[in-house]
């Protein structure tokens, strides 16, 4: 019991930050090393930790599996929902330019939205990989 | 003669495919063809990214005072491919996950053996 | 508005109906997303195939960007008969798939079935709608991933290692595509697909390009199941839900070699794949031993899907003979066949999912004495049969005519000769289910089968009539391959 409680320690102490790391790796694509895919991965890191450290019973409850689930097709929805949207607004597939009134800031959104999707589906991938291996049963 | 040495990236290219497909084609258990695999996959990965340095380039992130960066393109190519093998190795593990349930071993010549073939 | 973006269209539909499915999880609400969406992409790739014959390519920017900085999406006579071939098996697909599900499948986890199907067919019209390199690989292993979901929802446990086995054989073809496109990019400094054809004869055709070249006709052919490495395919087929061995027996190696033509003609260049290095001789060696070695093998099994498997890699051995020939009929008969042998194959295949819905067996002993209890059923059979073999008034003779002519062209009788005599093999195994299925009698357990209902008849005998159709009124398919064909042919 005792070395479980060093890992139950730092393991609660640590979680915020790494998410809170996914969050800035995310939107800092643009300047750094990042963006949507590594995350999604780091994101679900966490929580793969907290599973593996508490069980999974309760990571799944903060994050069911109907969540994870709303979150795959979620993501991918929202990446092709941009797409549409310049459709609707005149201009070719996924050309973010008339989102806003300066070309520049439109294609700044339309980069961070589309990252977002990919960010929540990669996440929400792994974890949902995570869960039915770790959950699964040999019956 | 220094040009054979120099070139190190492309020779580690070199074995670490071959070495990756060898693991494929000689390891009869399922796990270790799925490894060979992605061994295989890194070497392409390396050869992506040998050819985008350009000599005397920095990364490719825009940075004051810096006017020589490498070919970030190599780059975006190689995290598409790397995401497409993360996808490609955890639906393999699913696939000798159920494998395993259904004929109870992962080794590809009981299985063989299970199913009545040669 | 909506006809500029057409060439996107026929991607986002499926592409936007697959989460759907995931997000709508009721049986008939994944059905219906999934009916709307393969028959909204057969719409637009039907308007597409109209606006390609009438004026000539249409080029598409993704992102507003400029080739080649961007990617553009380039559909000429080529890629808009393959988008019909895709588009349409999948809608005659996705209605046949409800019912014959049920036997096969999980029915409150049926809506992850379509979704796969869904993302599948993005990704093989993806590949044929792009002009640009790497997002072909990108659509390549996005449909190679969910086809191999799809083979592993078989109900028998060899479809878990058959889809295994193709896993392995696919990512490896897919990697040496990467590796081409890699070296093509570090010879020419461009990813798309004209641009790079403009650029190659410049740089020159050094080691870099042969090795490119190499690669890619190395993992091409492992994709399209070319005959020595097609061991992955009469697994595949034969253990997969008889749905998806439908969709995927007409379309996912057809796409495969429309990768190798467009490769082939368009980016590397006549010149150079056929003139410089002798491509053609191993191509038609390969395609001729493709043509008798499987049919050979195909007597002999008793799986109908097994033979139907074979079968399906000796008709890829036809289209390679067709490409080998590198004239204007040549490539015509193997375009051509791409087209009749999606109908053909899908016509059986769906055939054979009726027969497994009634009598949960495909084995050839099984079916014995079928004719007088399905006997809808057995004659799509005999049709689409008829079709496979080549006789006059269906499809697979005018590509087989086509063929022949080819090889009289250059002079070749004995490859018309060896086209002919592949083709009575296929008679062989054909006429061993027809002859078990007409003139035996039906085992004891099975004297009161009905007959196959009615949503599983409908999309197979439109397939069969389908067959019939284009083979006496040949305009559509004859004109828009020959119109493939001179494009490629003259592409530089």
């Amino acid at each position: 019991m005792r070395e479980y409680l060093i890992l139950r320690v730092i393991t609660k102490l640590l979680f915020p930050f790494i998410l809170l790391f996914a969050l800035y790796v995310q939107f800092h694509g643009d300047f750094g090393p990042g963006g949507g895919f590594q995350a999604g991965v780091i994101f679900a890191a966490s929580f793969i930790l907290y599973s593996m450290v508490f069980g999974v019973r309760s990571a799944q409850h903060v994050l069911p599996v109907g969540i994870l689930r709303a979150g795959i097709a979620g993501g991918l929805l929202l990446y092709a929902l941009v797409g549409v949207v310049d459709l609707l607004l005149g201009a070719n597939y996924l050309d973010y330019s008339p989102m806003s009134a300066e070309a520049k800031v439109g294609q700044h959104l339309g980069i961070f939205l589309v990252e977002l999707g990919v960010g929540i589906t990669v996440a929400s991938v792994m974890m949902t990989m995570f869960f039915t291996f770790a959950t699964w049963r040999e019956d | 003669m220094v040009d054979f040495f120099g070139l190190y990236n492309y020779w580690i290219v070199i074995v670490l495919a071959m070495a990756g497909m060898y693991i494929v084609i000689a390891r009869g258990n399922l796990i270790k063809k799925l490894v060979g695999l992605n061994v295989f996959q890194a070497s392409v990965f390396v050869l992506y990214i040998s050819f985008g340095k350009v000599s005397g380039g920095t990364a490719p992130i825009l940075l004051k005072g810096v006017v020589t960066y490498s070919n970030p393109l190599p780059h975006v190519l190689i995290l598409t491919a790397i995401v497409v093998g993360v996808a490609t190795t955890a639906l393999g593990l699913a696939l000798v996950v159920r494998i395993r349930r259904e004929y109870g071993t992962i080794e590809e010549d009981d299985i063989h053996s299970q199913d009545g073939h040669t | 508005m909506l006809r500029e973006h057409l060439p996107v269209l026929v991607i986002i539909i499926p592409l936007i109906a697959a989460p759907l499915c995931i997000l709508f999880r009721g049986r008939d609400q994944a059905f219906g997303i999934a009916l709307l969406a393969t028959w909204g992409s057969f719409a637009c790739s039907a308007v597409i195939a109209a606006k390609v014959m009438a004026s000539g390519t249409l080029s598409y920017e993704l992102g507003g960007w400029p080739p080649p900085i961007g990617i553009e999406l380039r559909i000429d006579a080529l890629n808009a008969l393959i988008l019909l071939i895709v588009s349409g098996i999948g809608s005659v697909v996705a209605p046949y798939a409800r019912n014959s599900l049920l036997l096969e499948y999980v029915e409150d986890r049926s809506y992850m079935f379509y979704c796969a199907f869904l993302l599948c067919l993005c990704g093989l019209m993806g590949v044929a709608v792009t002009g640009d390199a790497f997002n072909l690989f990108v659509f390549l292993e996005i449909s190679s991933l969910s086809s191999y979901v799809l083979i592993a929802l078989g109900f028998d446990r060899r479809a878990l290692t058959a889809s295994y086995q193709y896993l392995i054989m696919g990512t490896i073809g897919a990697t040496f595509i990467v590796i081409s496109i890699g070296l093509l990019y570090q010879a020419t400094g461009t990813l798309n697909m004209a641009d790079i054809a403009q650029r190659l004869p410049e740089h020159g055709y050094d080691r870099t390009v042969i090795a490119a070249f190499a690669f890619l006709v190395i993992g091409v052919a492992l994709k399209m199941a070319l005959f020595p490495l097609h061991q992955w395919l009469p697994n595949a087929y034969s253990y997969a839900p008889s749905t998806v061995s439908a969709f995927l027996a007409a379309t996912a190696t057809k796409v495969s070699v429309y990768i190798l033509l467009r490769f082939l003609f368009t980016v590397f260049g006549v010149q150079f794949s056929f003139d410089i290095l002798p491509t053609a001789v191993p191509l038609t060696i390969l395609a001729i031993l493709a043509m008798f070695i499987p049919s050979i093998v195909a007597c002999f099994e008793h799986n109908v899907k097994k033979v139907l498997a074979y079968s399906s890699v000796a008709q890829i051995g036809y289209m390679v003979l067709g490409i080998g020939f590198v004239t204007m009929t040549g490539l015509t008969a193997g375009i051509l066949h791409l087209f009749n042998h999606a109908l053909m194959k899908g016509a059986l295949f769906l055939v054979l999912g009726a027969v497994f819905y009634r009598i949960g067996s495909c084995n050839i002993d099984r079916m014995a004495g079928l004719a007088r209890t399905m006997p809808w059923t057995m004659a799509a059979f005999v049709g689409g049969g008829l079709s496979l073999i080549g006789i006059p008034m269906t499809a697979g003779f005018i590509s087989k005519w086509y063929l022949i002519q080819a090889a009289i062209e250059k002079g070749w009788w004995h490859i018309a000769v060896l086209i002919v005599a592949s083709s009575l093999i296929a008679v062989i195994y054909i006429w061993r289910v027809i002859e078990s299925a007409y003139f035996r009698e039906p085992p004891e357990d099975l004297q009161n089968v009905k007959e196959a209902p009615l949503s599983l008849l409908i999309p197979a005998w439109i397939l069969v009539f389908g067959n019939v159709y284009f083979g006496i009124e040949t305009s559509l398919p004859v004109s828009m391959a020959e119109l493939a064909a001179r494009s490629l042919l003259g592409a530089n």
